[in-house]
């Protein structure tokens, strides 16, 4: 084989193609496993040709047509990104959506990391705590909300009103009334993901190295102390990751407001995804395609952003 | 769809990564409080309280709602309505599993759910490893642009595949028949993960040229290279893929609701919210209680893999 002579004057390193070749005709190509490699090659491409490339490439299509698979499409511009900026729905569920994300954060961004610097100091039965936390999360997400719902019951017999009736307090609506629904929401969201968040918090502190914390004991410090000036510097690159994390699930949340309330009452609860899911498949008259993927392209571009910051953060972390 | 709602996103895969970097061994064996500080009474007795509290709220956030429904599963509905926490004050009533099971066709729902993992995940599995193969052992020329290709798609949230997918599954081009309703729908799309050729890529990257090499002097193919060598050294990521896309499929509930309108094709995560309006709450519980235990199961064995770093697919709930 001369391409192996040919390939050891090349450095080895992993973005090295194949050595090229100096005559390409279909016989050599074919000798030389260039068929074969098409043919491992095929199941990716196809799949991912028909499932992701081409419903990628049509969603920018279709945002500028006017199509319900009824009426033959027809271009229309940008008259569907107007009419979903005009609708006054859309800023019903930014706002939603956006207030899910804060109390989403205030419920679950301390809780797991607090939760896991105090599972990190358990000297016995480490791995049933970490479990512990961890099984909410392998609940199914539709069984969890819909276990929640019964929870939720705003009767004074329903089990949360029952539990806090011992102490004197309720019985509260929960998903019955404007106000308390979307908190109801998130508290659920939370405890089904914080297990996840503790998981990640407990393998960062593993990193964090010991020797500081001699360091600064050698001055003196005590254990507050230790976590505001070692624990939670040395986290600070996870933190800004599992923010960033949470900002694009959230934004792209509909498991609960769809099974829990469907966006009542009142619109309350409508999320922009939701919203997407209405005005495709909402219609029983056929739906409005054009508006949905406007809107999912003009989401897309936003979690895109996030993305983007989030690869920023995590190249240059794992870079230090 | 293994990125549709719960599965691990691009997000992921630095994350994943990162935490397996070796650590040094540690040298004393200490956490934020010192061995010293281990040593007073005070801190002694405050940890003891701290650790307490911490498996109490634990038991109490993990377990109890499992417990409840396990116990509600077999308690009459009058019961679990006036009385929810109750500890059967009329008796069990272990009916409720039978008839979840047959009259409301729990088994159907349960048969169709491991039939659309089971593709899913052969589905992920064959395209991961042969597109991971090719990509990172065989390395035809233009594989750095269907490299490319595949990588831009982790920036493609999966909402915006949402409606344009459906309308592919719809009317598929060249295909000509309606995919609707065939579980054909649910197992192509979760193919299409570049998560999972990402993870199955970099581990075939990894592995020791040499030993493809002497295969090759040893007159192997690339067929042979593949299925006899290649396949073999990567179980551990394989299984990494297998777990993350049983589960994934699993919990997938938004996608499989549009392309199975048909209740008899549907998977237990589509039919149990339509259930809820139509039988007894009783049966309802058993039912949610019978949905729970395959996850449940896979995660006690294989807790190990969930809780360092695999587990990393939880982080994000969308």
């Amino acid at each position: 084989m001369t391409t192996l002579t040919r390939a050891e004057h090349r450095a080895p390193t992993d973005e090295t193609p194949p050595p090229p070749r100096r005559r390409r005709s279909p016989v050599t190509w074919v000798r030389r496993g260039g068929l074969s490699t098409l043919v491992f090659l095929l199941p990716l491409v196809i799949v991912f040709g028909f499932f992701s490339w081409f419903p990628i490439g049509r969603s920018v299509v279709m945002s500028l047509q006017q199509t319900n698979l009824v009426t033959a499409p027809t271009f229309v511009g940008l008259e569907n990104f107007r009419h979903v900026l005009d609708d006054p729905l859309l800023w019903t569920a930014i706002r939603n959506t956006a207030w899910f994300a804060v109390l989403a954060l205030l419920f679950g961004y301390p809780i797991p990391l607090i939760a896991a610097v105090a599972m990190s100091e358990v000297k016995r039965m480490k791995g049933l705590f970490s479990a512990l936390a961890y099984l909410p999360v392998v609940i199914p997400p539709v069984v969890a909300v819909l276990l929640w719902k019964v929870f939720y019951d705003a009767s004074p017999t329903g089990v949360f009103n029952t539990i806090l009736g011992w102490v004197g307090l309720g019985p509260f609506p929960w998903l019955q009334d404007a106000g308390w629904a979307m908190p109801s929401l998130v508290l659920e969201a939370t405890w089904a993901a914080a297990g996840g968040t503790v998981i990640i918090y407990l393998a960062a502190l593993t990193g964090v190295p010991t020797e500081l914390y001699d360091a600064v004991e050698v001055d003196g410090a005590g254990l507050w102390r230790k976590i505001w000036h070692i624990t939670l510097p040395q986290l600070r690159g996870i933190l800004l990751i599992t923010l960033i994390l949470q900002v694009i699930g959230t934004a792209q949340v509909f498991l609960e407001p769809f099974l829990f309330t469907d966006g009542g009452p009142a619109n309350s609860t409508l999320t922009v995804l939701l919203l997407i899911y209405r005005y495709a498949f909402g219609n029983s008259l056929g739906g409005d395609y054009g508006a949905a993927t406007a809107l999912s392209l003009m989401l897309a571009a936003f979690l895109a952003v996030m993305s983007a910051v989030y690869l920023r953060l995590t190249r240059s972390w794992s870079a230090s | 769809m293994s990125r549709w709602s719960t599965g691990p996103t691009s997000a992921e895969a630095g994350v994943l990564t990162r935490t397996r970097r070796p650590r040094p061994a540690d040298p004393d064996d200490r956490g934020i409080l010192s061995q010293a500080d281990w040593r007073r009474p005070a801190v002694r007795r405050g940890m003891t309280v701290v650790q307490f509290v911490l498996l109490i709220a634990l038991l109490v956030i993990g377990l109890a709602p499992l417990l409840w429904l396990a116990k509600a599963a077999i308690t009459p509905t009058q019961d679990t309505l006036r009385e929810p926490l109750a500890f059967f004050p009329h008796g069990a009533d272990w009916a409720n599993l039978a008839t979840a099971w047959t009259r409301v066709e729990i088994s159907r729902y349960f048969g169709n759910t491991v039939v659309i993992a089971a593709g899913s995940w052969f589905m992920q599995l064959l395209v991961a490893t042969t597109g991971g193969y090719a990509l990172s052992v065989l390395r035809p020329r233009y594989g750095a642009v269907i490299n490319a290709l595949v990588m831009a798609t982790l920036f493609v949230p999966a909402v915006v595949l949402l409606v344009p997918l459906y309308l592919t599954i719809l009317d598929p081009p060249l295909l000509g028949r309606s995919l609707l309703n065939s579980f054909w729908a649910v197992w192509l799309p979760a193919g299409a993960s570049a998560f999972n050729l990402v993870l199955v890529k970099r581990f075939f990257d990894n592995l020791p040229r040499e030993v493809f090499e002497a295969a090759r002097v040893d007159g192997a193919g690339p067929f042979r290279l593949f299925w006899s060598i290649v396949l073999p050294m990567s179980r551990p990521i394989l299984g990494v893929v297998s777990v993350f896309a049983v589960i994934a499929a699993w919990k997938d509930f938004l996608w499989p609701m549009l392309v199975l309108p048909d209740p008899t094709r549907q998977p237990l995560s589509v039919r149990l919210p339509a259930l809820a309006d139509y039988i007894e709450l009783d049966v309802f519980l058993a039912a949610l209680a019978i949905s729970t235990l395959i996850p449940v199961l896979i995660f006690l064995v294989f807790q190990r893999m969930f809780l360092r770093g695999a587990g990393m697919g939880g982080a994000v709930k969308g």
